[in-house]
């Protein structure tokens, strides 16, 4: 028998949401670390019992947790509570919240600062992860892409963290800047030895060789609002989605404009299309459509909530330039919430789940690639991020 | 023995109710104490002191027989009531945000 959980990343804690294969049905399980904000939470497509969580605070900084039993209990990779001592094996204890940029001459980049938002040089410092991506192939190797922008990778399930500095070392990331959000590294495209990144706000970025070397994929991209519109890094990319099918297909939702590449980045067209507007952060991929995508378009950048005060996900099912909106079951006036970069996710079942939170709290969950909305719940933190796995 | 009086969030991630309990040979300090609480309980290296730098994170200040000590230096001696346990020293996060 099929199954879904959902899991919701919010301002004050996580929360596990279970259903059968109808996601008419749900159980609720948290808050999880109340209190605290949970940037994202992931499950290893390795091992679905294995779930990674980014816990943060601006008092007590960051706390990688780990779940073995799919969300049931949850402890610091190598730091059991109760157990305040160092490994048999050795290993160090408490190094689980431990991102240190590597500036080491073996390995790192002798990169020491970024652009702040005046222009001038800022050294990197260490805020809280934003997102963790599981490896496909093995529960114990996972990725971070935290603020100030970088890529961490962990292979001890996530005891201890290395920085993969080819990125921030590549050459542009001294002119790398925040955006109003700070400069974070958000998007996490596994893809074999390809990894695809994007970053707030200096734009997307690949790797061809599993990490090691780096380089900008922003061709294309046209922002208004930098110094040089059509500049190589300075872009605010809100978010990229890729089906896993398409090797070479990526969307993207940038600060404004909704993007595509035919050519794994190298070049990018608007698909805006017919859009009300098409500024927005998520966009994700149907689970068995490559070219249906969707997105939630958002007022404006001074605006961060719906048009009209009306709820709606467009759905574009020739990957891009041709949007529906769809309304069924989502609030047509008076909604004023936003729909933040991570939160939007999409199931694997027959009949395709997709899933979106809002700031609001809540959950809307549609059961048939978006004709139908429902809310799972509606009166949550503000949802900073949704996930989905999918038991079939 | 050492008494550390530490917000709800910090006592959930150490595992404890209420107040810890540390024993520190040698002269009570901030830094002694920090250092003791941090290799008593892992988990919290790095909520209190940033890691690498190990400056205090900015949210955080630390109290001693009701003084604000959070800007003296943290190889000073704390007070004699700190030393004997008879007064917790207290981590205390700042009332901020919502």
């Amino acid at each position: 028998m099929s199954n879904v959980r959902v899991l919701v990343g919010t301002r004050k804690g996580a929360f596990i949401l279970s259903s059968d294969g109808k996601r008419e049905q749900w159980d609720v399980s948290g808050p999880h670390f109340a209190g605290w904000e949970l940037y994202h939470l992931k499950g290893s497509p390795a091992d679905p019992n294995r779930i990674y969580a980014s816990q943060t605070s601006g008092w007590f900084g960051q706390i990688i947790q780990r779940s073995d039993d799919g969300g049931k209990t949850w402890f610091q990779p190598g730091t059991p509570a109760g157990l305040p001592t160092t490994t048999p094996e050795g290993m160090p204890m408490g190094e689980s919240n431990k991102f240190v940029y590597d500036t080491s001459e073996k390995t790192g980049k002798p990169l020491t600062t970024h652009q702040w938002y005046d222009g001038t040089a800022h050294p990197w410092e260490f805020k809280r992860v934003w997102h963790l991506e599981p490896s496909p192939d093995d529960p114990d190797t996972v990725y971070a892409g935290v603020e100030d922008a970088a890529l961490f990778k962990s292979t001890n399930g996530g005891q201890t963290w290395d920085e993969l500095p080819g990125l921030r070392g590549h050459g542009t990331g001294a002119l790398w800047q925040p955006g109003a959000g700070g400069m974070c590294l958000h998007s996490i495209i596994l893809d074999g030895e390809r990894i695809f990144v994007a970053i707030s706000a200096a734009g997307a970025f690949r790797s061809d060789d599993s990490g090691a070397t780096w380089k900008p994929i922003n061709k294309g991209l046209h922002s208004q609002y930098i110094p040089d519109p059509s500049a190589e890094v300075g872009h605010c990319v809100h978010h990229i989605a890729k089906h896993p099918s398409s090797s070479n297909v990526l969307f993207m939702q940038k600060h404004w404009d909704v993007m595509r590449s035919d050519d794994a980045g190298d070049n990018w067209t608007e698909v805006s299309g017919n859009l009300p507007t098409d500024f927005g952060f998520v966009i994700d991929v149907h689970a068995h459509e490559p070219e249906t995508i969707y997105v939630v378009p958002i007022k404006s950048d001074g605006e961060h909530y719906p048009l009209d005060g009306k709820l709606q996900v467009y759905r574009s099912r020739s990957g891009g330039n041709e949007w529906e909106p769809l309304t069924k079951g989502l609030p047509q006036s008076n909604c004023y919430v936003n729909v933040l970069r991570d939160a939007m996710a999409v199931d694997s079942l027959d009949s395709c789940g997709i899933y979106f939170g809002t700031t609001g709290g809540q959950v809307y969950a549609s059961a048939d690639s978006g004709d139908n909305w429902a809310p799972i719940v509606r009166d949550l933190p503000a949802v900073l991020s949704v996930e989905v796995q999918t038991f079939s | 023995m050492i008494r550390v009086a530490m917000p709800a969030h910090l006592r959930t991630l150490a595992g404890v109710n209420g107040d810890v309990t540390l024993e520190i040979e040698g002269e009570v300090t901030r830094r002694s104490v920090l250092d003791a609480l941090e290799k008593q309980y892992p988990m919290l290296r790095g909520t209190i002191r940033e890691h690498v730098s190990g400056e205090r994170r900015p949210f955080l200040r630390f109290f001693a027989c009701g003084e604000d000590i959070t800007h003296n230096s943290p190889d000073d001696p704390l007070p004699e009531e700190i030393a004997s346990g008879a007064e917790p020293f207290y981590v205390i996060g700042a009332i901020a945000g919502g």
